[in-house]
């Protein structure tokens, strides 16, 4: 009975709960813990796996030969080592643009549908639960990126200059909200990406899906809405800029344990 | 169709454990989309889970309830193999039932 309650608890309170708290009787941990057990992220990881395995675009293929950085078709702990540089492609790419690739090159279907898509809507909204799929398979898992490669490198410092650049109507940066301790924005906690932990926390927890709005979110959504925020150009879907700043996290949170699917207020 | 849900089920010390979240909009009717018309109330409205053929849980659902919802409830009994099947019945008539067997 009392997990009984607790579920409905869960599920009424959400959007009730969060604001009425004081200050100092937030308690981020105890919020997670109770969202943590049911992430609605699982149900779009359900889609993800048929989605991998389904015959699909004008080749009429599957994904099960995509190679992710693991080999042909291996799925698991991929995400972990993501982004990462690709021979066949002679570029860096995070899971969205690999997964773009594999779904251009076996599949047929355009990358361009997918850069010029919206969030949420077509290829894009099977691409997210394509996502959703993969980083399941990394739950857990160290965060392992390899930056040895020159290209990684130059993405690296790539990023950490994007990270620090100040641009826009209110001369934002992403450093301008993410480079304190213990900071945050009504309810919601600011990591401090400038440190590993602080890195680990962000990249190790997104995507994710958000309670309050119902949605699952990828890293590419994450960013772009920062950008959005920072109220400055919107970043094209799988940029370098994007990439750029994901192995910047990536590379500073390497050695974390990824907490993937996330899940957030 | 509906999507399915995820159902996890799992016997220990004679009490059963039964997790299930549903994919379902839960839209109450109270919000508009941004032409401002109004979006159709649409949410489940009664939910029953079996174990074999008995019902251990029946609940009513209104629109109060978030998107994608999680219920977890315990009943007394189950055994490893048993069945246990969830049903949700909406406020359009639609319906949806998934199974699983207790781990």
């Amino acid at each position: 009975m009392r997990k009984q309650l607790k579920a409905i608890a869960v599920s009424v309170g959400v959007a009730l709960a969060a604001p009425v708290f004081a200050q100092e009787e937030l308690n981020f941990d105890a919020y997670r813990e109770m969202l943590a057990d049911g992430n609605p992220a699982e149900l779009y990881e359900m889609e993800g796996e048929e989605l991998w395995r389904t015959a699909r675009g004008p080749r009429n293929a599957t994904l099960e030969q995509c190679d992710l950085g693991l080999g042909a078709g291996v799925v698991a702990g991929a995400a972990a080592q993501l982004p990462r540089f690709f021979k066949d492609t002679g570029k860096v790419q995070d899971l969205e643009s690999r997964l773009m690739h594999c779904m251009e090159t076996l599949q047929g279907i355009p990358s361009e549908e997918i850069v010029k898509g919206k969030f949420r809507q077509g290829e894009r909204a099977k691409m997210a639960a394509l996502v959703a799929y993969v980083v399941t398979h990394s739950k857990g898992e160290k965060i392992a990126v390899d930056l040895s490669h020159p290209k990684m490198k130059e993405m690296y410092e790539l990023g950490e200059r994007a990270f620090y650049y100040r641009t826009g109507a209110m001369d934002f940066s992403c450093a301008s909200c993410h480079s304190q301790d213990d900071k945050r924005i009504r309810a919601t906690q600011l990591p401090n990406i400038t440190k590993p932990e602080g890195a680990a926390a962000g990249w190790g927890s997104w995507p994710a899906y958000r309670v309050s709005n119902s949605q699952f979110w990828t890293m590419q959504h994450r960013l772009w809405d920062c950008f959005r925020q920072q109220r400055t150009a919107e970043p094209i879907f799988a940029s370098d800029v994007t990439i750029a700043l994901s192995v910047f996290m990536a590379g500073k949170g390497n050695g974390a344990e990824a907490q993937w699917p996330g899940v957030k207020r | 169709m509906a999507s399915p849900m995820r159902i996890r089920a799992a016997a220990k010390d004679g009490v059963t454990e039964v997790r299930v979240l549903m994919s379902h909009v839960m839209e109450t009717g109270q919000r508009k989309d941004s032409s401002g018309a109004v979006i159709p109330a649409h949410f489940i409205t009664e939910l029953t889970a079996k174990h074999n053929d008995k019902v251990v849980l029946s609940a009513e659902f209104g629109p109060s309830v978030s998107t994608n919802p999680y219920l977890a409830f315990k009943f007394n009994g189950g055994a490893k193999g048993d069945k246990v099947a969830v049903t949700w019945v909406d406020n359009k008539g639609e319906t949806r039932t998934d199974e699983v067997q207790v781990a």
